[in-house]
């Protein structure tokens, strides 16, 4: 029963992960109907940047969690969000009327560029940030207990809190009406006076941002990564975006949330080395039953 | 083009400065400081040349698109999806006389070159190999396999505990191996195929790495990442070993001094035999009715669905075909190596094969075996960029899918005339 409880709070923060990233796929995917193949690697750059945001800010003598945390999350969110830009315009924009297949492999290419490029400059070694935030809550089950850490709860309110500023900035503002424009009917909405490539690099740099605050999140709560852990939690979210319906951006998050607690509940009741597996079949088999997700429209194909 | 031409310098220097601004966000954190243990050692002068080196490189590409040569390049960037050319109606190439000139180089190789060369040059046709079957696939078909390793691991293991377990060699394994790898591009095609381009993409991603996680974690069947040892191929049963515990080996029956070579020398022979085949099949099977099918189906679906085009089937047997020569390549692989373990199947290995293919032309034979040997045996030349393989990988991706998206060489095809005789 602890078991049970403890893995599905382990499974909420790590579903809460892959919803970040995952509205990074969906959102683009929404708008100009690519799988962006590099967000993984996005994500990759963002905890990088994270263990040397926190390496500099230490350096300066800044020893407040609170400020270093803020300080951490805004340089972290500005630089990534930067890389999402330049991503867009050097790889993508030059694209936009060649075959998909062309985008495609000119996405890999970036991906495979980032890992490499990180590589080069930082290492090949794993890097590893300090534990900034200790001590947890402790709920008494039974014979056992359920913890909670305070980094967790973190998790949490941060990306509920990102999530929901981005979904009043889709839903009311003038920028999100033109992102909606832009998804329902791209050449209407140019028409309309609506400066397309903008909007759509606004979009790249959402994506980014919000795989910049899982980037953080992850980095301060796990400790360890390296320059390839953008691919593993690149499929993941973008099997959370499949799960929920791709194009969605509810459901993005609840993809992820669903994929992140069944992921737990696998790997601490049936086996954890399988767990990959496990979500990579997830994946085939959405794909398979219900290509278009939980939330999503079903994409209609006329002969 | 009715601009007026000349040089904007100020543009191009306000271009440059936001270049290099932009560099100097992106390269300063991660390139500029260098994170060791908790703490960081700074690398600024890395950082100013490669931000110099960006806002030059823009300054420079700004002011030649606004030249007269720069709009002309401009222009035809835009307009660059030429398709396939077509020749005239009994067009005979000048070029006859390469093959038998190829295949004759080819027959000499393994015994003018050296053992390391001979190696060298078997794991370049072994990616000839995979080139060409991915190449059907994502080149004729215009689906994108990124799970292609899978079936490359399919073979290879397939080699390997089929000998362990049930004592098959690698004769009998290498069309058993294109089977298995058929029949799981079909298990694993069929429902996916029906959907839309990229889901594919995603699934045989997914595909590869189950196919990777299974290898490494089912540890009492397959070994886990400690390997599996693959068999040596046989000369009419005789071995190519030093010594056999069973029977003769090649050297005692032909009554010759024992050499390594030999059976690198035979792996070779038995490859180009196996290349040569492919490319003749496929040759052949581009001019065939279902060839074209491929093509058409890539160029445009929708069209070829409404002239009743079963586009499932079309589509899954370039699948299971692509699949098969990837098994194929597998076997060699494992023979060659003698050894087959986890880390050889990684998505790198999918993105190589993926680069080939697309940096030698898609649906071009030519262009693929070039590429092939140019990707693998230039990292073996050129040991000390080792490092910088991958990034170049990811460049060429890039930039091929920007300027040139039909690879290097370009498809070629004989235009079709009526027969003599007919009346026109």
């Amino acid at each position: 029963m602890d078991i049970v409880l403890q893995q599905l709070v382990n499974g909420l923060t790590l579903g809460s992960v892959y919803g970040l990233i995952a509205i990074g796929y969906t959102m683009v995917y929404g708008i100009i109907g690519m799988i962006n193949f590099a967000h993984g690697d996005v994500y990759m750059v963002s905890a990088y940047i994270t263990a040397i945001a926190l390496a500099l800010l230490t350096f300066f003598g800044i020893e407040s969690f609170p400020i270093i945390l803020v300080g951490t999350l805004f340089l972290t969110v500005a630089v990534t969000g930067a890389y999402g830009w330049v991503i867009e315009r050097i790889a993508y924009r030059p694209l936009r009327s060649s075959s998909r297949l062309s985008v495609l492999i000119s996405a890999i290419g970036m991906s495979l560029i980032l890992q490499n490029y990180v590589q080069l400059s930082q290492g090949a070694n794993q890097q590893g940030v300090p534990t900034l935030l200790t001590g947890a809550l402790r709920f008494h089950v039974g014979d056992g207990f359920v913890q909670i850490t305070y980094m967790k709860l973190l998790i949490l309110f941060i990306s509920i809190l990102g999530m929901g500023v981005l979904t009043y900035v889709i839903q009311k503002t003038k920028l999100g009406r033109m992102c909606r424009a832009t998804q329902q009917d791209r050449k209407m909405a140019s028409i309309l006076g609506i400066d397309t490539d903008k909007v759509i690099s606004t979009v790249f740099v959402i994506g980014a941002v919000m795989a910049a605050l899982a980037g953080v999140l992850v980095t301060l709560d796990y400790g360890a990564f390296d320059f390839y852990v953008g691919f593993i939690i690149g499929i993941k979210a973008f099997t959370a975006a499949v799960l929920g319906g791709i194009g969605s951006l509810p459901g993005a998050m609840l993809g992820g949330l669903i994929l992140g607690l069944s992921e737990a509940l696998f790997a601490g009741l049936i086996s954890s080395d399988y767990k990959d597996v496990f979500s990579f079949s997830l994946l085939v088999l959405i794909l398979i039953i219900r290509p278009s997700g939980l939330l999503g429209k079903p994409e209609v194909e006329k002969v | 083009m009715s601009q007026a031409v000349g040089i904007n310098f100020k543009k191009s220097s306000i271009d440059a400065l936001i270049a290099g601004f932009m560099a100097l966000v992106l390269f300063g954190p991660i390139v500029g400081v260098v994170l060791d243990g908790y703490g960081f050692n700074t690398e600024f002068v890395r950082v100013a040349w490669m931000v110099a080196a960006v806002a030059v490189g823009r300054f420079i590409m700004s002011s030649f698109f606004q030249t007269e040569k720069g709009i002309a390049m401009a222009f035809r960037y835009a307009n660059n999806d030429e398709g396939v050319e077509v020749l005239k109606p009994g067009h005979k190439s000048k070029m006859v006389w390469i093959i038998p000139l190829v295949i004759a180089i080819g027959l000499l190789v393994p015994f003018i070159a050296s053992k390391y060369v001979l190696t060298v040059v078997i794991l370049g046709l072994i990616y000839v190999l995979l080139g060409l079957g991915l190449n059907i696939v994502v080149g004729l078909a215009g689906l994108l396999d990124l799970g292609f390793v899978g079936f490359y691991a399919i073979g290879a293991y397939g080699l390997a505990l089929g000998y362990e377990n049930l004592g098959l060699g690698f004769w009998s394994m290498l069309p058993i191996a294109a089977l298995m790898a058929a029949v799981a591009g079909a298990i694993l095609g069929f429902p996916v195929l029906r959907m839309h381009g990229d889901y594919l993409a995603i699934v045989t991603l997914g595909f590869g790495e189950i196919i990777r996680l299974i290898l490494t974690n089912w540890a009492s069947f397959t070994h886990g990442p400690n390997g599996v040892s693959a068999p040596l191929p046989t000369f009419f049963g005789l071995e190519f070993k030093r010594r056999s515990s069973d029977g003769q080996t090649f050297h005692e029956f032909f009554n010759i001094p024992y050499d390594s070579a030999y059976k690198y020398m035979f792996i070779y022979i038995v490859l180009f035999a196996v290349v040569w085949a492919v490319l003749f099949i496929k040759h052949r099977l581009v001019k065939m009715p279902i060839g074209r099918a491929w093509e058409a189906l890539r160029e445009d679906e929708i069209a070829c669905r409404s002239l009743g085009l079963n586009h499932v089937l079309v589509k899954l047997s370039a699948f299971m075909l692509g699949a098969s020569t990837g098994g194929l390549a597998g076997v060699f692989f494992a023979t060659y190596q003698g050894f087959v373990n986890p880390s050889s199947f990684t998505f790198f290995e999918s993105a190589l094969i993926l680069a080939i293919v697309v940096l030698g032309g898609m649906g071009s034979t030519l262009g693929v075996v070039i590429a092939a040997f140019c990707l693998t045996v230039l990292p073996e030349v050129l040991r000390e960029f080792a490092e910088y393989r991958v990034l170049m990988f990811g460049i060429l991706m890039v930039v091929m899918m920007i300027w040139k998206p039909r690879g290097i060489v370009r498809v070629t095809r004989t235009g079709f005339a009526a027969r003599k005789g007919v009346v026109k």
